[in-house]
């Protein structure tokens, strides 16, 4: 017979286990949805169906294709991360421009008519654009990458990584959808709801296996410390993410719920959640990333791997404690507050290792600085980590609070974690993932990264100089008195005052986005394999691949 | 039972931490895990190309 079966791929284990899950959750979801008892629960209902079945479809797309060689090392969910990642952060950014011009100019940018323009709804928009869907995806992404490099081992798993990245995107879009209609459980960087809850759980989950499983079965008998700051960070948010959105849903086809937890136990709870979020999402990963792309991308080891361990160790010990710092003067015990603010400032001592750590990595390779943008980017990225760890522990301290608290300066000091640290360390690793999982010589355009270095270094010293004068001249405006004892100022006046360096804020988180924008044409360009011409190349990307 | 718990929490939490921190030294400064740290310190230098078929 002339006719010959194709092999094909089929289904192993993993993506049995996948479509099982997925079909059950169809189910599950065309129940909700009949019986939704509010119309953005069955919004979400139908969101969830269609996501599933596309899953199902994808699992079929796959398991008909002839068998691929799958021994080497997993990169195509870490490509389809890196896109993510720019693309989730642009976003991200922009949505933080809108908001910040919401603020400067309320009477120009305010549609009564449409609701899901307000600023109380576009803001966990951009806070969660950033944190999670920008920075989680980095995150995903480059410790899937660096924890098969250092284990010299592929991805476990099978499909579990493809599992996890779109579960992820799911969690996204559903958060995102939910805070512009409405959805929200009013808990800060925890907004979305308890369905989204759950199923950030599993997918939670199954990236812990997936990550552990890897580690598992490694080759390298040691485990290379950023997979211990990876691992901190994937099993703290599991804990931190459980225990604070533990509620009560009013109906299981209801998107309502209320939290298990009430009065100083539900600030307590929330402010654990909410700083350990800063400490093991926006530290402990990133700094993972320090401790590989750096020595990778300098091509010098790390400075001290006792520090690292030290570091490590004392870091997540200290972390942890440190919440009730956001809730000085409150209800909460005065002891507790004293105890929040005594581990911040111990924060210092293992916040300034890690730093030394990084930056002294380069030491015998500072000239790298002048002629690397993409190590520069990461360096400075350090240099600011180093500055931003110092000023919280400053205002961690309860007379120091008393000004800073409420105002812009809180503000600042968030934005210079965020956008020097959390940001450039980020944008360094993008910068060197996309030429070596898409195997380039080098970036498109070296002078392209030396423009974004600049215009978002511009971009974020006129944010955060602006928000500590804006802050700094708030709480002093609130807590004036005058010569009857009655306050100096009415709040209205505070905000008039506030109006030009709302200004300054908004064209600094501009020049930010455009950065991030060139950075975005240039990973594609480089992707895509183009050089631009007539750059000079002082030194090529250190090569994986081709260092042979 | 509130300031039972409160003070062992307090003065035995200090105990703790202060035990573990020695510890964690110990480990980290001990002549004999020098030669594994620095093996270790050279693993992201040293990856090659294609993880499982090597």
């Amino acid at each position: 017979m002339a006719h010959t079966r194709v092999a094909q791929r089929g289904l192993g284990t993993d993506g049995m286990l996948i479509a099982l899950a997925l079909g059950i959750g169809v189910f599950y979801w065309l129940f909700v949805a009949a019986r939704a008892i509010d119309p953005l629960m069955s919004f979400h209902a139908y969101v969830f169906i269609l996501a599933f079945i596309a899953g199902l479809f994808g699992l079929v797309m796959y398991a008909t294709k002839p068998p691929a060689d799958e021994t080497g090392y997993q990169t195509a969910v870490v490509k389809a991360g890196v896109f993510a990642s720019t693309f989730w952060g642009v976003a991200g950014f922009l949505v933080g421009v809108i908001i910040a011009f919401q603020l400067a100019f309320p009477n120009i940018l305010y549609f009564d008519q449409l609701g899901w323009t307000n600023f109380g709804r576009l803001r966990p928009l951009h806070t969660s654009a950033v944190i999670f869907a920008f920075g989680g995806n980095v995150l995903i992404a480059t410790s899937f990458y660096v924890v098969q490099r250092t284990c010299r081992a592929r991805l476990a798993g099978g499909l579990a990584p493809w599992f996890v990245f779109w579960g992820y995107q799911l969690f996204i879009v559903i958060a995102a959808t939910g805070y512009l209609s409405g959805v929200t459980q009013s808990r800060e960087y925890a907004e979305p709801e308890w369905y989204a809850d759950l199923w950030l759980t599993i997918v939670w989950v199954v990236y812990l296996l997936t990550f552990l499983g890897t580690i598992w079965k490694r080759k390298e008998p040691h485990i290379y410390v950023a997979n211990w700051f990876y691992l901190s960070f994937i099993v703290t948010i599991a804990m931190l993410h459980i225990v604070n959105n533990l509620a009560i849903p009013v109906s299981i086809a209801g998107s309502k719920s209320y939290s298990l937890f009430a009065g100083v136990q539900d600030a307590l709870t929330q402010w654990w959640y909410g700083h350990n979020a800063v400490g093991f999402f926006l530290t402990t990963g990133f700094l993972a990333i320090m401790y590989y792309f750096i020595p990778k991308r300098a091509e010098r080891p790390v400075y001290s791997y006792r520090l690292s361990i030290v570091h490590f160790w004392s870091l997540i010990f200290i972390y942890i404690w440190a919440g009730p710092h956001h809730l000085h003067y409150t209800a909460l015990p005065e002891w507790a507050q004293t105890l929040g603010m005594t581990f911040s400032i111990m924060l210092w001592m293992p916040s300034w290792g890690g730093m030394i750590n990084g930056l002294m990595t380069l030491s015998g390779a500072w000239d790298k600085l002048r002629t690397d943008p993409v190590l520069r980017m990461m360096v400075v990225s350090v240099a600011f980590y180093g500055m931003s760890t110092f000023e919280g522990p400053v205002m961690s301290v309860r007379a120091v609070n008393s000004l800073s608290h409420y105002t812009d300066w809180t503000i600042g000091h968030v934005h210079s974690g965020a956008l020097g640290w959390v940001g450039y360390i980020s944008f360094g690793a993008l910068y060197c993932l996309v030429p070596w999982l898409w195997k380039r010589k080098d970036l498109y355009s070296r002078a392209l990264v030396e423009w974004h270095f600049w215009i978002s270094t511009i971009g974020i010293v006129l944010y955060i100089t602006s928000m500590w004068v804006s802050g700094i001249m708030q709480g002093l405006m609130w807590r004036a008195y005058n010569a009857f004892g009655f306050l100096e100022f009415s709040f209205v006046e505070t905000v008039e005052a506030m109006h030009p360096y709302y200004i300054i804020r908004g064209t600094g988180g501009t020049l930010f986005l455009i950065g991030a924008l060139i950075m975005a044409y240039n990973l594609w360009r480089t992707a895509r394999g183009d050089l631009r011409v007539g750059e000079k190349r002082p030194y090529m990307a250190p090569q994986p691949a081709l260092a042979e | 039972m509130y300031e039972k718990l409160s003070s062992f929490a307090q003065t035995g939490g200090l105990i703790l931490f202060i035990i573990a921190f020695v510890l964690v030294l110990i480990y980290a400064l001990a002549p004999g895990n020098k030669k594994k740290f620095d093996e270790a310190k050279r693993i992201p230098l040293e990856d090659e190309e294609d993880g499982d078929v090597r």
